[in-house]
Formats: structure tokens, C-alpha cells, sequence
């Protein structure tokens, strides 16, 4: 009995049983459906994050106020304001840090714009010339504020897209708008961020000098961060320790444990999400790979139910010649069968449902080949395993029992 | 009868087909141990056409598993074509009904999911035959029991008498040594019976070695040779034909 004959035998008896192989097949590509769905989920928000985490500059180190300790009571991060505007002038000092390349410090704040009669609450930067090379940013319209205004605290603004739109100021440079009731000219607007990010919009803020920003918005002289870029990708541990010896000298710490500030780096940022990203996908596929397991459950029992249907007819074709070997293998083949058409029919759900499903929702996903040519082999092998003692069953049938039976 | 399995006749030695030698067959069921077969020596000589009588539960049926290598003997030896098959496993016994055996059922035993000449085909299919000529012969197997215009027929587009010659066809088709009958007319009605066996009766003129099991009389009166089984043994083993 060739492979061949023994496949169109497993078809025919497949096909001959339409209702109980649809909904044996139904559990097997409910599961499959499920496990290239919540991996594309996962490999579509770490794609997120990651992109979102890039769309940040390259080569980028970014420094944080650390924890204060006040007596035996420790803060959390952030919780310390000890890093400044002149903390960034001299971790850009090329004598002190030669692997930086750039810094911009940043200075944050949520402040409310006013143009003409229009209004719009959006996040205010404060920084220097530097951050849109830092920052990977270019200018669409006019140009970014000067050193000179830096110095000078001039009251200029460079808008993002969004908040010129959003402002309703279509030619917007040389315009005056008013930011917490001070008056700021508008020198020019950013390029989109083309970043898919949704977490945070990078296309909707406006940018200051770090100076304007501390005198006139937060009142106070620390910055937020330190954006720090590296002369280079291989720089970045020299950068690193560069600007941690230069701090803790600027901070009067002797002791590196005692730092307050921390150094992140771009990559630092992506392994966190990512191990995150991985243990939430993790927990996802294995629900759905417990619903694949149910499936295959589903297979053993269609095909035990099928052995004892048939055991007139595994019988008979002992009668006519057929080795309990030939049995099992028909068996096995039909079991695989209909593992193989659950794959197939899964896979296709999942990726029909990856291309729909993110209309509705926010999150992104990421179907991997790899991954659905994968699980369709896993669909098999479970029709296979789970074929297995059925197909034995049938193969051990004594040809007298089952012609006996009625 | 000769244990050793030859015969003089028409003045030459033959090897006799099929040659039971003190064939037992028992069944340790509850404390008795039931003695289904109790020493039954018999021979088949080719082209014979024999028929076997006996009531329900004489071991008749029985002795049609273990002639048709469906099941082995206690203790005794048979030889089919010289081959010792008494001792066999399960893989070679099935190569052996394949090669030797044709086999029709009281309950036909079709597969309903397959056409008339795919049903045909089924032996040749595990005898490893290729697929062009599997067809070619089934097609004149099926000529042979005159069955050539419901080749494409379903068993439930059939009629009984219908169904058991496709039967006949696929017990044919692999030109097997012995055709094994078993009740092949206990669902028939008279006319099918008759038809069917006559068409034994015209397979037998053509030379083949067909063993019939029945429990109707007027049945087994169609062969040359009628054994009457009873007790697990023959009580009449016919050798003059009626």
C-alpha cells in the first residue's frame, strides 16, 4: 500500500465524516488561530516599543535625577532635582567627555498655548541647539531658536506639527503665540517624528530654550534629563563612563553607590521592554497553547469513536491483506489529516484576523512566517501524537473480532 | 483421509491445497477451558467444491477463521499450497489471505463510501499492485460476475444479490487458490441465492477451489463434497460427491 493510497483513503474518510471532522478540525484551528495571534501581539507591541524607544535619537544615553536619601527615608527615582543646565554644559566639555558628541538637556512641563482665539494644552520643552540633532529631529518650516536665544532667554517657540495644526496657525514662523501668558514668537515648525508610537505623541509639543523654560515655565534651575549622544554606537560605553566620572566629580560623590543620577542607555531601555513584552507573550501563548492542547484531546477522541465506528471495516480490510502496520498508518494519516487541516485553516484565520484586528484596537501585530509555517507543523505533529493510541487500537483489532461484530 | 496431504488422483499424485492434520482449537473461557475444534483432519484437493454443514455453535465457523489464516489453531498443522501456516504471525498470516484466500460474507462487507470497482480493488491495494492495472482488473472482475454497467455504483445503490457478487469480484480479483463462502446466501432472498450460486457453480467449472459454510441443507447441496460438522469435528466428510 503506497503513502499515496493510504492519504486519499485518510481524505475519503475525512471527507465521508463532514460534520465530525469540521469540528474536530475547529478546535485544532481555534488554538493555532490563537497562538500566531498572541505571538503577533507580542512581536507587534515589542516592534511598538522598540520603534518608539529608537524614535528617541540614536546612540543615546540618557541621564536621570537619582534618588535623595534624607537620613534613613530614600526617594524614588527621579525624586532628586540635582542635575542642571551647567551640568550639561560640562558633560559637553570635549576635554572632559571626548566620546560625547552632543548633549541637550531637557526641561519638561504640560503648559496651556493660546493663538488668537484658539487654545491647546501640550507638553513644553525646554532645551538647546542641540536637541534636534539629539533628538534625530529635522525642521519643516523656518529654522530652530539660536545659541544666541538660548543665552539671551529669548521668549521663541518651535512647534511640533500637530500643535501648529491643532493651533489652527497654517503659516505659523514669525507668528506670536502666548504660552502661560507669556508672549513667544514662533521661529519654525518640526518635521513629523515619523514614528507610529502612540504612547506618547512626538508631534505635538513645543520646544523652548532650556533657559526661557526654568525663568518663565517651571521657575526652578534643574532640568528633567540629560540627552546625551555618543560620538558613535561603539562609543557608548566610553561615553558612559565618561559622563558618570564627570557628574559624580561635578556632584561631590565619592562613592559611585551613593550616585545621584543614572545613565540609561537606548538599549538598556529596549531589553527592559522587550523582557517584559516576552513574559506577557509567553503567558499568552501558553492559555493558547492549552487551547491547542484541548484540540488535540479533540482529535484522540474523534479518532477513538472512528476506530470503534469502524471496526467492521479495519476487519475486513485485515480479511483482505491488510498488516496491522498498514491499519495504523491509515489511521495515523487520517489523524495527521485533520491536525494538518487545522494548521492550515488556523493560519489563515490568524493571519486574516492579524490584518483586521488592529483597526479596532491600538496595538500592532506582527505575524512572523517562521512562526505560522511553524505552528501548522505543530497542528500536524499534535494530529500525530494525539493519533497515535487511537491507530494502535485499530491495528491490534483481531480480523475475527471485528468481522464478528455487528 | 491421509494426514500428510497428497492423493491419488485420476492416477497421479496432486498436492492437496488445504490439509488440516488434528486441528484444535480451545478457548480458556470461566473454569472449563471450551474446546471449539476437536481434532478435525481434513483435505481440499484444487478445484474441489466442498460444502460444510452444521448447526450454530458446531465449531463451524470456527474452522472457517482458522482455513481462512483469520485465526491459528491450538495445537495441530495446516498446511495451505505446502505451506505450513499453523504457526504463522499476524503479518505473514496477512499476506497469505491476501495472496491465497477470497473471502465473501454473509453481511457482504463492502466499504459503503466506495464505488463498485473501488471495492474491487481493495485487495490489490495492500498486495502492492500498481494502480493502473489494479483497475484494469477489477474492471474484469467484475465483467466476470456480470457487473460491467454498475461500476460507478455505490453498495446502497446495489441490490443485495448486486452487492454480493462486487463481493464475489473482489474475493476473485487477486486470483486467489481458495474462495471461502461463508453463508453467502443467509441474506439473500431465493432468487439472489440462486444466482449466486450458480454463479459459484460456474466458478467451480472454471477450476477454482471454492469451500462453502452454510447451515441450510438445500444450500450445500450445490457443491460435489458435503461435510456435516457437529461437536467440533466432521461426522460425515463426504467423499463420495452427491
Amino acid at each position: 500500500m503506497t503513502w499515496w493510497e493510504t492519504l486519499r483513503s485518510g481524505f475519503d474518510a475525512i471527507v465521508g465524516h463532514r460534520l465530525r471532522s469540521g469540528l474536530t478540525v475547529l478546535g485544532i484551528l481555534i488554538g493555532i488561530a490563537a497562538v500566531i495571534l498572541t505571538v503577533g501581539l507580542g512581536e507587534g507591541a515589542t516592534a511598538q516599543v522598540n520603534s518608539a524607544i529608537t524614535s528617541l535619537g540614536t546612540n543615546l544615553l540618557i541621564v536621570s535625577p537619582g534618588s535623595t536619601s534624607t537620613g534613613l527615608v530614600r526617594g524614588g527615582f527621579g525624586s532628586a532635582s540635582t542635575l542642571t543646565y551647567a551640568n550639561a554644559q560640562a558633560l559637553g566639555n570635549k576635554r572632559d567627555c571626548p566620546d560625547v558628541k552632543a548633549v541637550a538637556p531637557q526641561v519638561q512641563t504640560a503648559a496651556n498655548l493660546v493663538a488668537g482665539s484658539t487654545n491647546w494644552t501640550t507638553q513644553v520643552i525646554g532645551s538647546t541647539t542641540n536637541w534636534l540633532q539629539v533628538r534625530g529631529r529635522s525642521m519643516a518650516l523656518g529654522s530652530f531658536f539660536t545659541a544666541t536665544d538660548v543665552k539671551t532667554d529669548a521668549n521663541v517657540v518651535v512647534l511640533g506639527s500637530t500643535t501648529a495644526q491643532e493651533l489652527g496657525l497654517f503659516n505659523p514662523v514669525g507668528q506670536t503665540i502666548d504660552i502661560g501668558s507669556v508672549p513667544f514668537t514662533v521661529t519654525g515648525v518640526l518635521n513629523t517624528a515619523g514614528s507610529s508610537s502612540s504612547s506618547t505623541n512626538e508631534d505635538d509639543m513645543a520646544v523652548v530654550p532650556v533657559t526661557t523654560a526654568q525663568e518663565d515655565l517651571t521657575g526652578t534651575p534643574t532640568v528633567d534629563n540629560i540627552y546625551l549622544e555618543a560620538t558613535s554606537g561603539s562609543t557608548m560605553g566610553a561615553a558612559y563612563t565618561e559622563a558618570t566620572d564627570e557628574l559624580l566629580a561635578l556632584h561631590d560623590i565619592t562613592d559611585p553607590a551613593n550616585a545621584d543620577f543614572t545613565i540609561t542607555s537606548q538599549t538598556s531601555l529596549v531589553q527592559t521592554a522587550s523582557s517584559v513584552n516576552s513574559a506577557l507573550t509567553f503567558l499568552l501563548a501558553g492559555i493558547a497553547a492549552i487551547s491547542l492542547l484541548v484540540g488535540g484531546i479533540g482529535v484522540m477522541n474523534i479518532m477513538l469513536v472512528s476506530v470503534t465506528e469502524r471496526v467492521r471495516e479495519i476487519g475486513l480490510r485485515k480479511a483482505l491483506g491488510a498488516t496491522p502496520a498498514m491499519v495504523r498508518r491509515q489511521f495515523l494519516v487520517e489523524a495527521s489529516a485533520l491536525g494538518l487541516t487545522g494548521g492550515i485553516a488556523g493560519a489563515a484565520l490568524g493571519i486574516a484576523a492579524a490584518a483586521i484586528v488592529p483597526h479596532f484596537i491600538s496595538n500592532q501585530i506582527d505575524i512572523s512566517v517562521p512562526a505560522a509555517l511553524g505552528s501548522v507543523a505543530v497542528a500536524m505533529v499534535i494530529g500525530v501524537v494525539f493519533g497515535v493510541y487511537p491507530a494502535s487500537r485499530a491495528a491490534r483489532l483481531a480480523p475475527i473480532e471485528a468481522l464478528r461484530s455487528e | 483421509m491421509p494426514a500428510g496431504g497428497t492423493l491419488i488422483a485420476g492416477g497421479r499424485r496432486q498436492q492437496a491445497l488445504v490439509s488440516f492434520d488434528n486441528i484444535w482449537k480451545t478457548y480458556p473461557t470461566g473454569a472449563e477451558p471450551v474446546h471449539a475444534l476437536r481434532g478435525v483432519s481434513v483435505a481440499v484437493m484444487p478445484g474441489e467444491y466442498i460444502s460444510i454443514v452444521g448447526p450454530s455453535g458446531s465449531g463451524k465457523s470456527t474452522f472457517m477463521h482458522i482455513l481462512g489464516c483469520l485465526d491459528t489453531p491450538t495445537s495441530g498443522r495446516y498446511l495451505l499450497a505446502g505451506t505450513d501456516v499453523s504457526r504463522m504471525d499476524e503479518v505473514n498470516l496477512a499476506e497469505v489471505r491476501n495472496r491465497r484466500i477470497g473471502f465473501v460474507f454473509q453481511q457482504f462487507h463492502l466499504l459503503p463510501r466506495l464505488s463498485a470497482w473501488r471495492n474491487v480493488e481493495l485487495p490489490l491495494i495492500y498486495a502492492g499492485v500498481p494502480r493502473h492495472e489494479r483497475k484494469a482488473r477489477a474492471l474484469a472482475a467484475l465483467e466476470q460476475v456480470g457487473l460491467s454497467n454498475r461500476l460507478e455504483h455505490r453498495p446502497n445503490q446495489l441490490s443485495g444479490g448486486q452487492q454480493q457478487r462486487v463481493a464475489v469480484a473482489r474475493a476473485l480479483v487477486t486470483e486467489p487458490d481458495l474462495l471461502l463462502a461463508d453463508e453467502p446466501t443467509g441474506n439473500l432472498d431465493s432468487r439472489s441465492s440462486a444466482d449466486v450460486l450458480a454463479m459459484l457453480d460456474g466458478l467451480h467449472r472454471a477450476g477454482r477451489t471454492i469451500v462453502l459454510i452454510t447451515h441450510e441443507n438445500d444450500v450445500a447441496q450445490a457443491a460435489e463434497r458435503v461435510m456435516r460438522f457437529r461437536d467440533g469435528r466432521f461426522i460425515d466428510d463426504g467423499e463420495v460427491a452427491a
